[in-house]
């Protein structure tokens, strides 16, 4: 695929994800809609211009990984696995129902093509370390990615797993940080802040890009392989809008987990076209 | 007061047999690795590291991080041991045990060093006598507590082709390898170690071999004690515990740990919905006071005369 016709089904993609992860948190009135919002274009990005994964082998050995530490934006995650091919589109409206394989947070158990189980935060980064230790120690080639949010990163174990992959040199390693500035009550920056976030990554052993989190373009050359390889893990904060794309929930914390009324839900659908 | 058991003939630390057995493991898989927090020495890894230093993987002091690059490395095909202080492996990252290891389901060996009361002076931050009441409600982890040098270095193998979490319960307490024939290790099981028909002392650990002795001293003055060596508290042989009520009538469970949530819990939740006897729980009520290991044993009554001690009084809470 040349590489504008690469964006432009990443853009269609991740507008089908926000439609159809904003239709999962209208019906099941549960969920965390900012925080998938402000990631999705990152993971489609990933899924549908990244990474090397075949979703009728899920278990392939040299599939590249994502863990999705936030794994509280299920909606994100969810859309995105079953645009992959993972599972169909009837298993979306399950979302959060009794029995449901859809857990309100990840379960590899339940799902194809979960990595990892993930909802309490500061979680995602060792096990992705772990991941890519495996593979250096096997001499895989396999790549991992794992996302973050940014007020998880308050979480120490975060930074018991940074330092370890600073001093290990993982070149396979990225960390994408979405970086929306918001947690759950209000902004990163009055709860504990975080900045300058990326001369804390530089001073643990990382590489680190800044980058607009909904620019496709400087997503997917930030997450290829560059030539020739790195000799560190990547670190890209990703600057996003949390509730990105529907006017009404952008940079609004208290979209973290509201759900939207019939009225919120169709101004929505009229907006994310 | 007994010599420090270290310098006792015939006694061993079941560490050397984990370390032995991890390595011999290891040279015939490529897929087991060993995770550590900075603990290459109390893990008695030294070897393993000389040999397979590109499997060793020393996160330093961050357990976090440790369990969860567990996590990790089994969703990238290894199977890693992953090895510190109990205390710190259980207690610190209990959160990514519970998730990482056991709601994950991951096929990931956690081994708890000098686990109970081992540290002895060091005190209560360094003891792990919690671990149990902390893992028996994750019911997708088997915890294993081996009873000496030889059932130590076959629980390591068998947790090494068993496919899923496994926490393995070891102490740097010298033990004497138990006298018992035909020994078979089987997981889920108790170890019948001594038949008796007037009470069943249910032990783990370090204290099996407390309890033959007390059973030997009972057995001087006419009471027939059976001994179960309860290797495995999750899952736990229920169908051994029933038998011991039905036809002894009477328990006393030992170990070195909280009384409140684990060997001695777990039998009690079984018996008293199914056959009430009466029992006795011995290990540690709390937070114990500073002392050497041979000296908290003996306080809390965790010896021969302590355990028959308790086995008497058992027996005298029998009805009729």
């Amino acid at each position: 695929m040349l590489k504008n016709d690469i964006a432009d089904t990443i853009r269609e993609k991740a507008l089908w994800m926000r439609r159809r992860a904003f239709k999962m948190v209208f019906d099941a009135q549960l969920g965390h809609p900012g925080g998938d919002f402000s990631a999705i274009d990152i993971i489609a990005t990933l899924y549908f211009g990244v990474m090397r994964y075949d979703p009728k082998k899920p278990d392939m050995p040299d599939r590249d990984r994502f863990i999705m530490s936030k794994g509280h934006a299920t909606g994100a995650l969810y859309t995105a696995l079953c645009a992959a091919g993972y599972y169909p589109e009837d298993w979306l409206s399950t979302y959060m129902q009794p029995q449901s394989k859809l857990n309100g947070h990840p379960n590899r158990n339940y799902l194809p093509g979960v990595e990892t189980n993930t909802g309490p935060l500061g979680h995602g980064l060792p096990v992705a370390l772990g991941i890519a230790i495996a593979g250096h120690m096997t001499n895989s080639d396999y790549r991992t990615f794992v996302l973050t949010g940014d007020g998880e990163l308050q979480e120490g174990s975060n930074w018991e797993a940074a330092m370890s992959a600073g001093n290990r040199k993982l070149g396979k390693f990225t960390l994408i940080v979405d970086r929306n500035r918001l947690q759950q009550g209000m902004g990163t920056e009055e709860t504990n802040g975080l900045d300058p976030l990326d001369d804390k990554f530089r001073a643990f052993g990382w590489d680190v890009e800044v980058i607009d989190g909904h620019d496709v373009d400087a997503l997917v050359s930030a997450l290829s392989e560059q030539p020739g390889g790195r000799s560190k893990p990547l670190c890209i904060i990703a600057n996003t809008i949390k509730g990105k794309g529907v006017s009404f929930m952008e940079n609004k914390a208290s979209w973290h987990h509201g759900v939207p009324n019939a009225e919120q839900f169709k101004i929505a659908m009229e907006e994310l076209v | 007061m007994a010599a420090p058991a270290a310098k006792q003939e015939g006694f061993y630390d079941c560490r050397d047999a984990w370390a032995r057995t991890i390595e011999e493991l290891a040279e015939n898989d490529p897929r087991i690795v060993a995770v550590v927090n900075d603990s290459v020495g109390s893990s008695k890894l030294g070897g393993f590291q000389k040999k397979f230093p590109d499997r060793l993987v020393n996160v330093g002091i961050a357990e976090q991080n440790m369990v969860g690059v567990g996590a990790g490395l089994a969703n990238g095909g290894r199977i890693p041991f992953v090895s510190a202080a109990s205390c710190f492996l259980t207690g610190r990252a209990l959160e990514q045990v519970k998730a990482d290891i056991a709601y994950a389901g991951f096929n990931v060996k956690l081994v708890g060093q000098s686990s109970g009361v081992a540290y002895g002076e060091l005190g209560p931050t360094h003891h792990s006598i919690e671990d149990f009441a902390w893992l028996r409600p994750l019911n997708n982890i088997m915890v294993v507590v081996p009873a000496d040098s030889w059932e130590t270095a076959e629980a390591v193998k068998w947790a090494a082709v068993h496919e899923g979490p496994v926490y393995i319960r070891l102490s740097r307490m010298p033990v004497p390898d138990l006298a018992v024939e035909n020994r078979r290790f089987q997981p889920g099981k108790a170890e019948l170690v001594r038949k008796g028909n007037d009470v069943t002392i249910i032990a783990c650990g370090t204290m099996v071999h407390l309890a033959v002795k007390a059973a030997e001293e009972l057995e001087a003055e006419g009471i027939s004690a059976r001994i179960l060596n309860m290797a495995t508290i999750t899952p736990l042989d229920e169908a051994a515990i029933s038998e011991a009520a039905s036809e002894t009538g009477a328990i006393v469970t030992v170990e070195e740990a909280n009384i409140h949530g684990g060997l001695g819990g777990a039998v009690a939740e079984h018996t008293s919905a199914h056959l009430p006897v009466p029992i006795e729980r011995m290990g540690f009520p709390g937070f114990v006071p500073t002392g050497s290991v041979e000296w908290l044993f003996d306080h809390f009554g965790l010896t021969a005369e302590g355990i028959a001690r308790s086995a008497r009084k058992a027996i005298g809470r029998k009805r009729g």
